[in-house]
């Protein structure tokens, strides 16, 4: 019954008008872009964009969670923190000063691929800027206060993960899908048990080991010409000399293998937080587009099958997504969502069934051309600003994608078939392998976890974890 | 730097703002209706934002979960937020799609009724429902969305309740309450739609027209209740909130001068000094010198009735115990009020807060969003063009005033979360009402 009836002037007179159909769509390609090199072999890429007054500027550094040397899982994320921290003679808090004072924001981390210093700031205030970023990059002075400190913030960071369902699920997953020597087994910042064995000369180490010429990118992105670029970074950088030496470690990407059921105890807890999913595939894998296409459909949008199931029509979540996590070597793949607790298994077996679906048969046309005319009709959307094409150039760079790879982007999604979708579908998803870890009240999930998974579960209580960490 | 701004009036009374950008063929579409959880009834917290859900539900023309389908297949980017004084709306399509955003803003604008079910609302009271557990009751400190408007607003101020509401009042709500609301707060003269990006004006306007015209205004949108309050709270405030936490924080709000006012943005700068990036005073003072917390920022909710909130919120070591976390901070902000900023410290501040506001020009999106801002609140879009003049202007000596006048120790709610087994000792949630004029 609708309640419409009973509804006055709200009510317009006129029928609604007909759904418009689209105009001509106008033609767009991504922002043109030069690379050069100096003659130390650091790289640079400049994108001249020149709608508002702003640079974002990104130094991109071979120096990721993935080059650490074993057994200090945590130096890269704090040696590039601790780039801010001091530098060519100032102390942290004077060069924060400095950057602030221009109205220039500045941050440091590590991912699993490289270390990256992002610079954002007022195209005036560009020269100032990237004279503090030679300084820090080139000439970190690491002092022992501030390396204590870090190193204190980030256990403090890992203790408060255990009380916080979403991190503790995340990182929970990671531990089942991968084996424990395996890079990614552990968080990229570092586990308790390696963050506290850092020291400050493992950060000195680290630094002069990754930290050299031939291993920098400078990415530019606004309104700023490559002459200019070139002009500013020749003299800052060119005569900087060194070479990187590298540690190769175990492959990052090692999986545990067959299935598993991990329930991690949170009593009480009003909700469950359910990962579920495998080792996945690297960037540079040719089926890169098939797979994209495929997720989307699977679990990747709003309008996708895993969504609008456990949302929609049953209630379930507030949100029900999956993705591959696109790393240098084979990231997750993963089915992410919280539900309410006494629908955990319920909402499990439609996950399951999901997967199982898009395995057994063609998706629909229609679900197909969403997919694809989605992800081909959102490209302009998504590098609207410096700092998102900025992002864009750093991972063609990280991941050695041909320079004509955004040009070409928008065909190579459209040109995706039903067939294709299927066959990365049968190829790169594995119900034998599939990990499902589930945080949660154990006395409520763990039978029908059981039930619908067909394995006995794994019980971790929060008490272990911390003991592990 | 300027973006250009043209505005028209329809009959029905809706406001529309046109900001053209043609760098990319990109437009954004952005809807405001002037209501959000201030407008609730007692006993319906919540409402405001199931509403909110329900408007993705279908309309006449349009059927479930379709809006989101059409403006994905058309390569957009949708969604929707609920704020205790607004309730916003926006998609972002290739711009040859426009019309079709318009189309599904205005079939549910005017037809939303005749495809609201009593399924479909059970359906999204259970999804309201899990975000707030994920949002608030299955996180860390998720619960002071809730408890520090209701610590810092009387009883009966219509800020005080919850935005995302109590199980019992979402279970409560009704198709009735639907159709009620749809008819009182979403009609075309209580609403304001921008559009920024790549259009033709004429084109834009024509759509516009033939979309929005036939909506029928509303008119019958019951005034809020008085929502003028001292300017201070008169008396220190604290709550201590025992959570399933490992570390002290500690969320410490002031009444300040309402967004928009002239001492406003004194007020904001206050804040940037106290709180912005790892220059600021907290930062510097609590984190880097002291080390006795992890975390330190300082926010304003931008309120522009009744009272803004400014709000410092610390999060302290494994080591530092609650205690120490609230005496560290209220001593920064006693010295504060003491010494006073420097020329200096504004400066700072007034730097990184006009690059923010160049950075937040930068999507079409959030361009239109703030187009959408200052009209409904301010019915004045032109404000976007001057909020760097006007932080330009703040000088140490307004900075200071405000500092004197609102950061002394009877304009402090404390809200301060616990791990949940130490011994500081829980104080009445009611305290809130102790203030009530």
């Amino acid at each position: 019954m609708s309640p419409a009836t009973s509804t006055n002037s709200r009510t317009p007179t006129n029928p609604p008008t007909p759904r418009p159909t689209p105009a001509e769509p106008r033609s767009y390609h991504f922002p043109r872009f030069e690379q050069r090199r100096l003659a130390n072999g650091l790289r640079l890429v400049v994108a001249p964009v020149t709608k508002l007054p702003l640079v974002t500027a990104v130094a991109l550094v071979e120096a990721g969670a993935t080059q650490e040397p074993e057994g200090k899982e945590g130096v890269a994320t704090l040696t590039a923190q601790m780039l801010l921290e001091g530098a060519a003679g100032l102390d942290g808090a004077a060069l924060a000063d400095r950057f602030e004072r221009i109205g220039a924001s500045v941050e440091a981390y590590a991912d699993w691929d490289v270390a990256a210093v992002t610079l954002s700031a007022m195209n005036t205030r560009l020269p100032e800027a990237l004279a503090l970023v030679r300084d820090l990059l080139r000439a970190p002075t690491f002092p022992e206060r501030e390396v204590a400190r870090l190193r204190d913030e980030r256990l403090a960071e890992l203790l408060q993960q255990l009380a916080e369902p979403r991190g503790l699920a995340d990182e929970q997953f990671s531990h089942a899908v991968y084996e424990p020597r395996a890079r990614y087994s552990m968080p990229n910042d570092g586990e308790a048990h390696t963050v506290r064995t850092i020291t400050g000369d493992d950060v000195r180490a680290f630094y002069a080991a990754r930290y050299q010429p031939s291993a920098v990118t400078l990415v530019f992105a606004g309104d700023v010409t490559t002459d200019q670029v070139m002009a500013l970074a020749e003299p800052l950088f060119g005569d900087w000399k060194g070479e990187p030496t590298s540690d190769r470690r175990a492959a990052a990407d090692a999986a545990q293998p067959g299935r598993l059921l991990r329930v991690v105890a949170k009593g009480d807890a009003p909700q469950s937080e359910v990962r579920v999913g495998h080792v996945g595939l690297p960037r540079r894998t040719p089926d890169y587009f098939s797979v994209v296409v495929m997720n989307a459909v699977l679990g990747g949008l709003f309008s996708s099958r895993i969504n609008l199931n456990l949302r929609e029509t049953h209630g379930y979540t507030y949100g029900a997504f999956s993705a591959f996590d696109w790393r240098r070597g084979a990231g997750p793949f993963v089915v992410n969502t919280a539900v309410k607790s006494d629908v955990t298994g319920d909402a499990v077996r439609e996950i399951l069934g999901e997967i199982e679906r898009i395995q057994r048969e063609e998706i629909g046309e229609d679900e197909l051309t969403l997919a694809t005319s989605y992800l081909d009709g959102v490209f302009p959307i998504r590098y609207e600003t410096t700092g998102a094409i900025a992002g864009a150039l750093a991972s063609l760079i990280i991941h050695g994608l041909p320079e004509d790879y955004y040009d070409r982007y928008r065909e190579r999604v459209r040109s995706v078939t039903t067939a294709d979708v299927l066959r990365a579908a049968r190829e790169h998803l594995h119900p034998d392998r599939l990990r499902v870890v589930v945080v949660g009240d154990p006395a409520v999930v763990t039978a029908p976890l059981s039930e619908v998974t067909g394995m006995s579960p794994d019980m971790v209580a929060a008490a272990d974890v911390e003991a592990d960490a | 730097m300027e973006i250009p701004i043209e505005t028209f009036t329809l009959d029905n009374g809706l406001r529309v703002v046109l900001s053209e950008d043609h760098t990319a063929p990109l437009v954004a579409v952005n809807l405001w209706y002037h209501v959000g959880s201030a407008n609730e009834r007692p006993g319906r917290t919540g409402f405001a934002h199931l509403f909110e859900h329900m408007l993705f539900q279908g309309s006449e023309s349009v059927g479930a979960n379709e809006h989101f389908e059409l403006i994905q297949r058309a390569g957009g980017t949708l969604n929707g937020s609920t704020w205790l004084d607004r309730t916003n709306y926006f998609e972002t399509v290739p711009s040859n799609q426009l019309e079709l955003a318009l189309w599904l803003e205005a079939n549910r604008m005017g037809y939303l009724l005749p495809a609201m079910t009593q399924q479909k609302l059970d359906t999204q009271r259970d999804v309201v429902q899990n975000e707030r557990r994920w949002s608030m009751d299955n996180q860390p400190y998720g619960t002071w969305w809730e408890k520090l408007p209701a610590l810092c607003f009387p009883m009966d101020h219509p800020f005080h309740h919850s935005l995302i509401g109590s199980m019992a009042d979402l279970d409560a709500a009704s198709l009735e309450d639907i159709a009620h609301f749809f008819t009182t707060y979403y009609t075309p003269d209580n609403a304001v739609l921008s559009i920024a990006g790549d259009f033709d004006p004429a084109a834009a306007r024509a759509m516009v027209e033939r979309q929005f015209g036939p909506i029928p205004r509303g008119g019958n949108k019951p005034p809020l209740p008085d929502m003028q309050l001292p300017t201070t709270f008169g008396e220190p405030l604290r709550e201590v909130v025992p959570d399933d936490v490992m570390l002290p924080r500690l969320f410490l709000a002031f009444r300040s001068p309402v967004f928009g006012s002239a001492s406003y943005y004194a007020a904001s700068v206050a804040g940037a000094i106290l709180g912005l990036r790892k220059g600021s005073r907290l930062h510097r003072a609590l984190v880097r010198e002291r080390q006795v917390a992890a975390e330190a920022q300082a926010f304003t909710y931008d309120l522009t009735k009744g009272s803004d909130l400014l709000v410092v919120d610390v999060t302290g070591r494994p080591e530092t115990s609650s205690d120490t976390l609230e005496s560290a901070v209220n001593a920064e902000i006693d010295r504060l009020l003491q010494e006073g900023v420097t020329q200096s410290e504004v400066e700072r501040a007034v730097a990184l807060i006009e690059t923010d506001l160049v950075v937040a020009l930068q999507s079409a999106g959030d361009r239109a969003d703030r187009l959408s801002m200052f009209t409904t609140y301010f019915n004045d879009p032109q404000l976007v063009n001057v909020q760097s003049d006007r932080y330009r202007a703040v000088t140490a000596e307004q900075v200071n005033a405000f500092v004197r006048e609102r950061l002394v120790p009877e304009n402090r709610a404390s809200l301060l979360y616990v791990p949940r087994d130490s011994d500081v000792a829980p104080a009445s949630s009611d305290l809130a009402m102790a203030e009530t004029p």
